[in-house]
């Protein structure tokens, strides 16, 4: 894994860390392959498998018939038989029409013939909107998951997650959905050339602060470090948390984090109702009631499906100026 | 074949519409006006425009992700779609959908559709309502090569001859889903094979030929209005732009060539020779048609361009229906 000098870094755009993530896998093992619509030749639309097919051929970088039913049941199988399958969902709101492979069948089958089954599944997907997709190109519904007993879910916040969630999703024994985010796929940072993993189930403090919490997910991380430095100008010294997995979550190093700061926020793109948000929440009262200053507040899309008109889209997604209104308004500074 | 001159020059007005309202969309993304993803219907014209001319707005169709050409074939107002275009609160979806999402349900249009192979079942539902309510109303699903391979066609195939069904399912067999051609995603080279495994006629058609388009579809069409049950047709026709955007030939995934040779078999082209042949148009003629269609489409940019976004209160309203105000 890591090596022992310090690892070679270079920048590299996220949706290259998915792709190099990718290579490197398959290099490392034979039993892992990738499966998904247009994930071969075209090298998928968003460019993750790029140049893959090239280089392990078509039995291991598989273009499937436009059926994702089939699709995920294809990689359910082949992981029950021994297999370490990749399964590309272009788009995270397409996996509506594979549910029951998901939530009847991967996460349950282990459990249901008792223990038999080992399932080293990663489900690939990208969620989010800002692009003017609309409805049913935009969402982000990683909450529906992390609902479900059996699967495992982990949220990129910038390339060097994506690559170490990726490896370590991919290695771990069970199904594991990298909710990738699209309108990251550009942002570029430093990245190791080597295989590192990110630990499942373990946050990272991306910005250390003394009176403030921000508990961020996905492309919200970013923008709650924007906030956080708008808020410098109120006299708040802002943590901010990246969970990197929500599911299994890392409850204990954000109640760490409110025991001190002892005000709390949550951010994520999804709709806030019924939102990852709402868990953490919840957790947190349970955890921190007596350190708490103030309510823990909650910033996410309104309840309302996804608008096309961009200047409806710009109302519905949640940003750092948001996030800066929210905090202020919960400590009667707006 | 019984075909008034009236309903050929119909025919080639449709199929013209469609291609310069194509056109001019493609544009105005490139342009940067547009904002988001265009499936462009530039190729398959003769598909829409041929099984549209049986319908009235009291038949539904579901369309796809490449709806535009199903909706102009159907009527639609060129204004209201290029203000949904545009993201506009005079469009049809009032600035909600976008091209993915463009239909006008009074014109019995249930959607044009982001998700693949969403249309035929909501294309079963509404036969089994027209059924239910005893009117002769037909529902078209339209579909392409690649959405016959989702689960969700078969479930609905079959269901529809179960049920005899009024419902023509329209295959538009473009050769490719996405960026994968046909060879590549099914073992099959006619999607009408299928329809042999559900007990409904499978008809193939030359989906460039718009005359072969508007008998094949008539008689399934008329089949299904009395009582006859369900049919899937195929349409062998080709998209000359990319899956998105307006880019068609130097792609990854077809040879030039195939497109040059398919473009010679222009649907409109084709067409308008044949009515030349027929002394029912000449290149003045069409000339005019495409001047007066320009000057429709300039003037519903111009609507769309002065029309209004959506208010700020638009994002939350039209979620639920509000008890007593059904519509
Ligand atoms: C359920 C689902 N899977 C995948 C996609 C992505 N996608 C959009 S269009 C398309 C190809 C559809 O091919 P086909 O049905 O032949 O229609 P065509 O684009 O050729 O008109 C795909 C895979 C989608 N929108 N929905």
């Amino acid at each position: 894994m890591t090596t022992t000098e310090a690892p070679a870094t270079r920048k590299l755009a996220y949706v290259s860390a998915i792709n190099e993530a990718l290579a490197q896998l398959m290099r490392s093992d034979p039993n892992i392959f990738i499966a998904g619509e247009d994930v071969g030749l075209y090298g998928s639309v968003f460019g993750v498998t790029r140049g893959l097919m090239k280089e392990f051929g078509e039995n291991r970088v598989v273009d499937t018939p436009i059926a994702e039913s089939g699709i995920m049941g294809l990689g359910l199988g082949a992981a029950a038989t021994g297999l370490r399958p990749v399964i590309d969902i272009m788009f995270m709101d397409f996996i509506g029409v594979c549910m029951d492979e998901v939530v009847n069948q991967i996460a349950k089958m282990k459990y249901m013939f008792g223990g038999k089954a080992t399932l080293p599944i990663t489900i690939h997907t990208m969620a989010g909107g800002g692009m003017a997709m609309a409805a049913q190109h935009s969402q982000s519904l990683e909450a529906w998951f992390c609902h479900v007993p059996g699967l495992k879910v982990v949220m990129p916040s910038g390339p060097y997650e994506a690559k170490g969630l990726m490896i370590a999703a991919v290695r771990d024994d069970n199904p594991v959905i990298v909710v990738n985010t699209k309108t990251l796929l550009g942002m570029q940072a430093e990245v190791p050339e080597d295989m590192y993993e990110i630990p499942l189930g373990k946050a990272h403090v991306v910005r250390p602060g003394s009176n403030f919490t921000i508990i961020a997910t996905g492309r919200m991380v970013g923008e709650s470090l924007k906030a956080a430095e708008e808020l410098a100008a109120d006299g708040l010294d802002v943590e901010v948390i990246d969970p990197r997995t929500l599911q299994p979550f890392d409850t204990e190093t954000c109640v760490a984090s409110v025991r001190k700061t002892h005000r709390a926020l949550i951010a994520h793109e999804a709709v806030r109702f019924g939102g990852i948000g709402a868990e953490i929440a919840a957790q947190i009262q349970e955890e921190a009631f007596d350190f708490l200053d103030m309510p823990v507040g909650r910033v996410g899309a309104p309840f309302a499906p996804v608008p096309f008109s961009p200047v409806l889209e710009k109302q519905y997604i949640p940003d750092a100026a948001r996030v800066v209104a929210e905090v202020r308004r919960l400590l009667g500074r707006a | 074949m019984d075909i008034s001159n009236d309903t050929l020059l119909d025919l080639h007005h449709r199929m013209v519409r469609i291609r310069l309202f194509e056109e001019e969309a493609g544009k105005l993304q490139e342009s940067g006006k547009v904002p988001g993803a265009l499936h462009l219907y530039v190729g398959e014209e003769a598909v829409a425009a041929g099984v549209m001319s049986h319908l009235s707005a009291e038949d539904q169709i579901t369309s796809t992700h490449r709806g535009h050409g199903h909706l102009v074939a159907k009527g639609g107002d060129l204004r209201k779609m290029y203000a949904e275009l545009y993201g506009r609160s005079t469009g049809y979806c009032k600035g909600k959908g976008g091209s993915m999402h463009i239909s006008d349900l009074d014109l019995g249009m249930l959607g044009a559709n982001g998700i693949v192979g969403a249309g035929p079942p909501i294309a079963i539902g509404a036969a089994f309502s027209n059924k239910y309510r005893g009117t002769d109303r037909v529902t078209i699903c339209f579909f392409g090569d690649g959405a016959s391979n989702e689960g969700t066609f078969h479930e609905a195939a079959n269901m529809a001859a179960l049920f005899k069904l009024p419902v023509v399912f329209v295959c538009e067999n473009n050769g490719f889903g996405e960026f994968t051609s046909q060879a590549r995603h099914q073992a099959i080279k006619d999607v009408a094979d299928r329809a042999a495994g559900y007990g409904m006629p499978g008809i193939i058609t030359d989906g460039m030929d718009v005359l072969a388009v508007y008998e094949a579809a008539g008689e399934a069409i008329a089949r299904a209005r009395r009582g006859a049950g369900p049919s899937l047709l195929e349409c062998k026709t080709y998209r000359f732009f990319d899956h998105v955007g307006v880019r068609g030939m130097g792609v990854v995934y077809r040879e030039d060539a195939e497109v040059l040779e398919w473009r010679k078999r222009d649907p409109i082209t084709l067409f308008e020779s044949r009515l030349e042949e027929m002394g029912l148009l000449t290149t003045e003629a069409a000339a005019q048609v495409r001047e007066r269609i320009l000057f429709e489409i300039r003037e519903a940019i111009a609507f769309a361009e002065a029309s209004p976004f959506p208010a700020e209160g638009a994002l939350m309203e039209d979620i639920y229906t509000v008890r007593g105000a059904a519509r």
